[in-house]
């Protein structure tokens, strides 16, 4: 039995990382899983004691440093910003930094799903502790081999200088004595003021792989004596695998092997018949001319106007409850002026430029996979429970992410590939076609808003509502419970209204439906934020107020009126005219608040264009502005996409779209203009990659609105047809 | 099965494969170079982009045997170095995100600045609207292809 790479001892970590002996190698440890606070500690000390390490950064005899990051690197510069910040408090050049993808572990680096935007806002303190505690315990060895007292020394450039004599010890001279060092107790962090590189917009180190070629996501890569598959899917989301046909499949050349598999998704085993064969076009072929039967009864054969009709039909339902205050109908009813509003957001697929693939190689008690991976952890405990193999020997490596946005966090495609490996007793690379990824899911829940407000005679909110009807992600198991209410039916919504709305009440009523549905970039906050501030404008146009401004009113929070202030200043908002196609939407989720103007126009065919998008973007304590502009950036593209360009439909219980000849991307010459502003303040850190996406659909919407005085409620919509 | 030899990146490989298996997968699978990526299978995302003699081409929709006598350059064979104006460019403006389908931007960026060596915004819409960007890059692309035209004509 070989042993595992998951005990990051010294001695593994070294040989992951391909470094020489010798080498400093620190991290942290936590004595129970979960703990608020892990310890500092060294290799060098944890391996006599057997402690397991929680390994982030170590040097070795030539300098090199090599870091272990716990996190998937999907294109929203996780691969750059944790070196990043212990770069500052080592005081290393970032050209001295590589990075290691760490295999999923939960129990030694916590959380590792690449969700929710919380690289940064969930690992800072200890990345910035554990990078100044290696800095401090070179400081310290260097004292010790020049005698000095260590208040004399400081480190700059991967290098320990005596201050008064000049004397200079390079990092990887010191790593051999620094490693026999107790890590310091209490660290002094640098302050904001001092930072060299932490704040600055340097290039990303993932960025010459990507554009050379080199770069390795899951699709790329291979193991000796791989074969490869795919699989002929149900059409039908809940369909079942009656018989097949193999016979013609078989005469394929190059065709190894057929044979049934199942994914479980939520609760249900999603079935289909896997085609391997010794490359991927055999396979493919030897797929087209497979016949499958399926049993498609038991589940219901959806049509989005099925689908859409209950929903709407929902609304006049009770809700459950997620969050509210005082009696929202008693003062609705009493409201001098009352205002009603419905909006439908559609269902979306993740559609990542890399289709879902993955590599499982299972042998007797033991299995490994590769592959463009989200959620590491996630997927080596559910690996462990389905196949029967403890949890030490289920080793999950990440490799680049063709994007993620939430698909590739979920567990039913290693667990695909394993249950074919461990049939054909080889390792197997599985690869979902376009077709495949596109049209089986998970999907963004489409979702449809009843929101009503009350004003009293001031012209003030009295009272608030939102009813959300949608799937719950949370609710897809047969044994679910139906009674439980959404508790993100608030996501997206500016915290300080609540201060201000005296009555509201916001709460679901939850839809079922066979379609398996799943986080998609910026998950709730993607459709409520459309819903939310498309709403807030129409409440602000029935008072007839500027829309800052009548946000401001209900925004009591100097954060809150410094981000307007802000975009008010980027988007000369009070020097445009009246009805010049203007909108914005403001909102906030996953710890960041972002506003955005959007500027419209009509062009001289009579179109609306979408001349300009200004974004601010307020996520505290940052690390890379560059990075946050790229995120915005992407966040208003893909939001534009799923605003004018595509939606998934659904026709007798399958998925319409298949390729992108029909789901519509947006492409280059739909880009507006982009200017991205980052919000400087003293805030704790908030997340990045999915924060830009909720404003930009209502932003829009408000801008046709105000160049056309026409509303849009339903998206995706056409902007050649306004 | 037949035997096809190809050009790729001035190196001749001889590939045993079925006359219909597409380009993509022999570059891919037989020849080892994996740069170039499969987006959909149809010719609408672009990234498997790779050139004939200097034109960009989709190779997921190109049999092997139509691509013998092609001189065939992928990604790995703009530069060894990534020191193709292109190639800098787009390390200046930082375009790649997930990175998935810059090799089929670059190639196609680099070919569009060999006919139009100062692209106007128009000429970039007319040949990269061809491609998809889930990441959403777009206007650093557009910027990149600029700074790339500039690159080209200082060097």
């Amino acid at each position: 039995m070989r042993t595992t790479n998951q005990d990051i001892s010294r001695r593994n970590f070294i040989r992951l990382s391909g470094m020489s002996g010798g080498a400093l190698v620190i991290g942290f440890y936590f004595p129970a899983w979960a703990a608020e606070k892990g310890e500092l500690i060294t290799a060098e000390n944890a391996e006599p004691q057997g402690i397991e390490l929680t390994s982030w950064v170590s040097i070795d005899k030539t300098g090199k440093v090599t870091l272990l990051s716990h996190r998937a690197e999907m294109g929203q510069g996780a691969f750059q910003a944790v070196p990043q910040m212990i770069a500052e408090e080592l005081e290393v050049n970032l050209d001295q930094v590589n990075i290691v993808f760490a295999p999923g572990d939960q129990k030694k680096f916590g959380s590792q799903v690449t969700g929710g935007s919380s690289t940064v806002r969930e690992s800072y303190k200890r990345l910035l502790q554990t990078g100044a505690a290696a800095r401090e315990m070179l400081i310290e060895a260097a004292a010790k081999k020049w005698n000095v007292s260590k208040e004399e020394c400081y480190a700059e450039n991967g290098q320990v200088i005596h201050r008064p004599s000049g004397r200079k010890f390079g990092y990887g001279e010191l790593v051999e004595d620094a490693s026999k060092l107790q890590p310091p107790k209490n660290i002094k962090l640098k302050e904001r003021r001092d930072y060299k590189v932490i704040g600055k917009p340097l290039p990303r180190q993932d960025t010459p792989l990507k554009t050379s070629g080199k770069a390795i996501f899951g699709i790329d890569k291979k193991l000796p004596g791989m074969l490869y598959a795919v699989v002929e899917r149900s059409p039908r989301f809940k369909g079942k695998v009656k018989s097949f046909d193999d016979s013609a499949t078989k005469a394929v050349p190059g065709v190894k092997h057929v044979m049934k598999v199942g994914r479980a998704v939520f609760g249900y085993t999603q079935e289909g018949v896997a085609v391997v064969a010794d490359s991927i076009w055999s396979a493919m072929q030897g797929r087209k001319v497979l016949k499958v039967e399926w049993d498609d009864s038991g589940f219901e054969h959806l049509s989005t106007e099925q689908l859409y009709n209950r929903m709407r039909q929902d609304l006049n339902k009770p809700i459950l409850l997620d969050k509210a205050a005082g009696n929202f109908e008693t003062a609705f009813q009493k409201s001098a002026k009352k205002v009603e509003a419905i909006y439908e957001t559609p269902y979306e697929s993740h559609s990542c430029m890399e289709p879902v693939n993955c590599i499982a190689n299972v042998t007797e008690n033991h299995c490994e996979v590769w592959g463009p991976i989200q959620g590491p952890d996630w997927i080596q405990s559910d690996l462990s429970e389905r196949l029967k193999i403890p949890v030490e020997n289920v080793i999950v490596n990440m490799t680049f992410l063709g994007g993620g946005f939430g698909r590739k966090a979920f567990t039913d495609y290693p667990q695909e590939a394993c249950i074919i490996s461990q049939a054909i007793k080889a390792p197997v690379q599985v690869v979902w076609t376009r077709e495949d990824d596109m049209t089986q899911g998970p999907f963004r829940p489409g979702a449809v808003y009843g929101c009503k407000a009350g004003f009293n005679e001031d012209g003030r909110i009295q009272a608030f509502q939102t009813k959300m009807a949608a799937q719950d992600m949370d609710l897809q198991s047969p044994d679910s419970d139906r009674t439980a209410y959404n508790s993100s039916t608030v996501e997206g919504l500016l915290k300080p209204y609540f201060d201000s709305f005296p009555n509201y009440s916001f709460g679901d009523v939850p839809t079922v439906s066979p379609i398996p549905v799943m986080w998609w970039r910026s998950v709730y906050a993607s459709t409520n934020g459309f819903a939310y501030e498309s709403f807030m404008d129409e409440l602000a146009h029935e008072t007839g107020k500027d829309p800052l401004d009548f946000r401001r009113g209900y925004l009591d929070h100097d954060r809150y009126q410094a981000l307007i202030d802000e975009l008010e200043e980027k988007s000369a908002w009070k020097a445009r005219k009246k009805n010049e196609g203007w909108g914005v939407a403001i909102t906030e989720c996953f710890g960041s608040i972002v506003g955005e103007a959007v500027k419209v126009s009509r062009n001289t065919n009579g179109k609306i264009k979408i001349d300009k998008a200004i974004a601010v973007m307020d996520c505290g304590w940052y690390v890379n502005p560059d990075i946050i502009r790229q995120q915005v950036e992407g966040s208003i593209v893909m939001a534009l996409g799923a605003a004018t360009k595509h939606a998934t439909h659904f026709e007798d219980g399958k998925a319409i779209e298949k390729n992108f000849d029909v789901y519509k991307m947006p492409r280059i010459p739909d880009i507006p203009e982009i200017e991205v502003h980052v919000m400087e303040n003293e805030e704790r850190p908030g997340g990045v990659g999915e924060p830009g996406l909720p404003p930009f659909a209502p932003a829009l919407c408000n801008a046709i609105f105000d160049l056309t005085g026409k509303r849009i409620r339903k998206l995706p919509f056409n902007l050649d047809e306004v | 099965m037949p035997s096809y030899n190809l050009q790729i990146n001035g190196i001749s490989h001889t590939v045993d494969a079925d006359p219909q298996m597409p380009l993509l997968w022999v570059i891919r699978d037989l020849v080892g170079l994996t740069g170039t990526k499969y987006g959909c299978g149809i010719a609408q995302c672009g990234c498997c982009t790779v050139h004939f003699n200097g034109n960009p081409v989709r190779s997921c929709s190109i049999p092997v045997s139509s691509a013998v006598n092609q001189k065939i350059t992928t990604i790995e064979g703009l530069s060894p170095d990534n020191s193709h104006p292109v190639q800098r460019a787009w390390i200046a403006e930082q375009v790649p995100q997930c990175g998935y389908c810059q090799s089929g931007q670059i190639m196609a960026a680099a070919a569009l600045l060999k006919t139009k060596p100062n692209p106007t915004d128009e000429d970039i819409n007319l040949l990269m609207e061809r491609y998809i960007c889930r990441c959403g890059t777009y206007p650093r692309i557009r910027a990149a292809i600029k700074t790339a035209a500039k690159l080209a004509s200082t060097t």
